[in-house]
């Protein structure tokens, strides 16, 4: 295990280290995906300088759901960018080198590359639980720290599961179905918002089909000490995000099974 | 003559576009996702307030409908060809052909943003009419004031895709750049929220940047928002930023060509 993470490490350093050879382009690149995603905070910002509210919510605690959130999706995203190139290595086979190494093929996937654009979603995330938490005059007692740490891995996981899929599917299909995308980022256009505030149909699926809402939404609940517009007991609220990690190891024994019935496109 | 080549260059292009059908049925999947979400955010928000706002929320939901439609009309990436040909140092054929080359790869652009637009627009406001109760043009002359101001919103697009393409010159990826702009149309544009619900005080400065042409200006003018009668100064505004784009393209290109160096070999 601690093995595994120095190698882990080891990948992440070599992928920095490359992509600061073009340091102007990268530079502006992550200029840019600040600007898109702290367009959409800004969004959230401008509606209610309209609006005044959004139901029975008010900005702060929008801003809250917001980061965690987005925060969330930010870790995933940055640790699955081999996930995401998967569908062309199976197109060409270069997945074939990694099952020669001695190492679990997820673990070299997840270290394939660590872009760091992409952690430029956390900005506006962290910038937006700061600024929530100190309007709504959050305590930081243990629990609630606790509870925004799980919330937080929680939803990283259940988003990494997502983009693990998608990818899995490739070892059948050996193209990525681009349609996850839509689930996936769909997901986190949805759940940057109370989820109460759509249609049932809607707020079921991101419920019990992809639990979304269940590690974001109802632990800020919690965080909040607000009370459920849905009626949620507070326990649940609490245990919400172990379904997150839960969908993850699912998640990673389907790849196994994926690996075991890998079959080289031989080129 | 000259016009008979660059139309050749439009048709061609535009054809091979038209291929990629999987791809739009996919975009047109998200495209309806994304705008049943943002249609339902908006109805929480108007159903939150009592007060008058400077949109309706109907006219908000056709709004969204017409941006899902018309989003591929955006400028929101390069030309991945001309980025290959730069990279391998296939631009140097570029360079010899007997055609103005900010003309020729502005035809490009032009069928790059026309023919994606039309494969997922069509089909997606069949839907957002049909299922979705999408409002029709407010009049007959809205109708036709949209369809003038559209075609200005897609050459707009093209000249501003046509700069993005002439600073590859410069930077040999373009991912930068092409991020930073995406990032201000996106805001700007009235793509994330819809221009006229933006703070009152913010409201001259959005109407000076070129970026309402190519969204918010030909929507309003298809709800009636903004009356047909207006139509004049608004595709002026529209017509002076395309003015604006195509010789800034064309002072950077020749610029660049006096220094280029074709890579590889």
């Amino acid at each position: 295990m601690v093995d595994s993470l120095y190698v882990y490490g080891r990948f992440l350093t070599v992928s920095v280290r490359a992509q600061m050879q073009y340091r102007a382009s990268f530079l502006m690149q992550l200029g840019g995906r600040l600007i898109v995603t702290a367009g959409e905070f800004a969004a959230i910002l401008i509606l209610f300088d309209r609006f005044g509210s959004l139901l029975e919510w008010n900005v702060y605690q929008v801003a809250f759901i917001y980061g965690i959130v987005n925060v969330s999706f930010a870790v995933a995203d940055a640790l699955t960018t081999g996930f995401d190139l998967f569908g062309d290595m199976v197109k060409t086979g270069d997945f074939d080198r990694l099952l020669l190494r001695p190492r679990s093929t997820a673990l070299q996937l997840a270290g394939q590359e660590l872009t760091l654009r992409r952690i430029s979603r956390l900005t506006p995330g962290i910038v937006a639980l700061v600024w929530a938490s100190t309007g709504l005059d959050l305590h930081w007692t243990i629990p609630n720290a606790a509870l925004l740490m799980a919330s937080v891995i929680g939803g990283a996981s259940l988003f990494a599961s997502l983009i693990v899929f998608q990818a899995t599917l490739a070892f059948w299909t050996t193209e990525t179905l681009e349609m996850m995308n839509t689930v996936t980022y769909g997901g986190v256009e949805t759940t940057q918002y109370p989820i109460n505030i759509y249609r049932p149909w809607f707020r079921n699926f991101f419920t019990f089909g992809i639990p979304l809402a269940t590690v974001s939404y109802f632990p800020a609940l919690a965080i909040m000490g607000v009370p459920d517009p849905l009626g949620t007991p507070i326990w649940f609220q609490y245990v919400a995000p172990v379904i997150g990690v839960g969908v993850l190891v699912v998640s990673l024994q389907v790849w196994r099974i994926g690996v075991r019935h890998y079959l080289s496109t031989g080129s | 003559m000259a016009l008979v080549s660059y139309w050749a260059v439009i048709s061609a292009r535009f054809r091979s576009l038209l291929q990629y059908r999987s791809a739009a049925l996919a975009g047109l999947v998200t495209q309806i996702v994304w705008g049943i979400i943002r249609v339902m955010i908006f109805q929480a928000f108007y159903s939150s307030t009592t007060t008058e706002q400077p949109m309706s929320g109907r006219e908000v939901e056709t709004y969204i409908w017409l941006g899902q439609a018309f989003l591929a009309a955006l400028p929101w990436n390069i030309d991945t060809d001309l980025r290959s040909l730069i990279r391998s140092g296939g631009i140097g054929y570029e360079l010899v052909r007997p055609v103005d080359l900010h003309t020729y790869w502005m035809s490009r652009a032009l069928a790059w943003r026309t023919a994606p637009m039309l494969m997922r627009s069509i089909p997606l406001l069949v839907f957002a009419f049909i299922v979705m109760g999408m409002a029709p043009p407010a009049t007959v002359a809205a109708g036709a004031a949209f369809m003038i101001s559209m075609c200005a919103a897609i050459v707009l697009s093209s000249a501003i895709t046509t700069f993005l393409n002439v600073t590859m010159l410069w930077t040999i990826t373009g991912d930068g750049i092409t991020q930073l702009t995406f990032g201000l149309v996106l805001i700007f544009s009235g793509m994330l929220v819809p221009l006229p619900l933006f703070p009152d005080w913010s409201q001259p400065l959005i109407n000076a940047m070129p970026f309402r042409g190519l969204v918010d200006t030909p929507y309003r003018l298809y709800l009636g928002h903004i009356p047909a009668s207006e139509l004049p100064q608004h595709l002026a505004h529209q017509l002076f930023w395309i003015l604006a784009f195509v010789v800034a393209g064309r002072i950077a290109l020749s610029r660049a060509l006096r220094r280029v160096v074709v890579q590889g070999g």
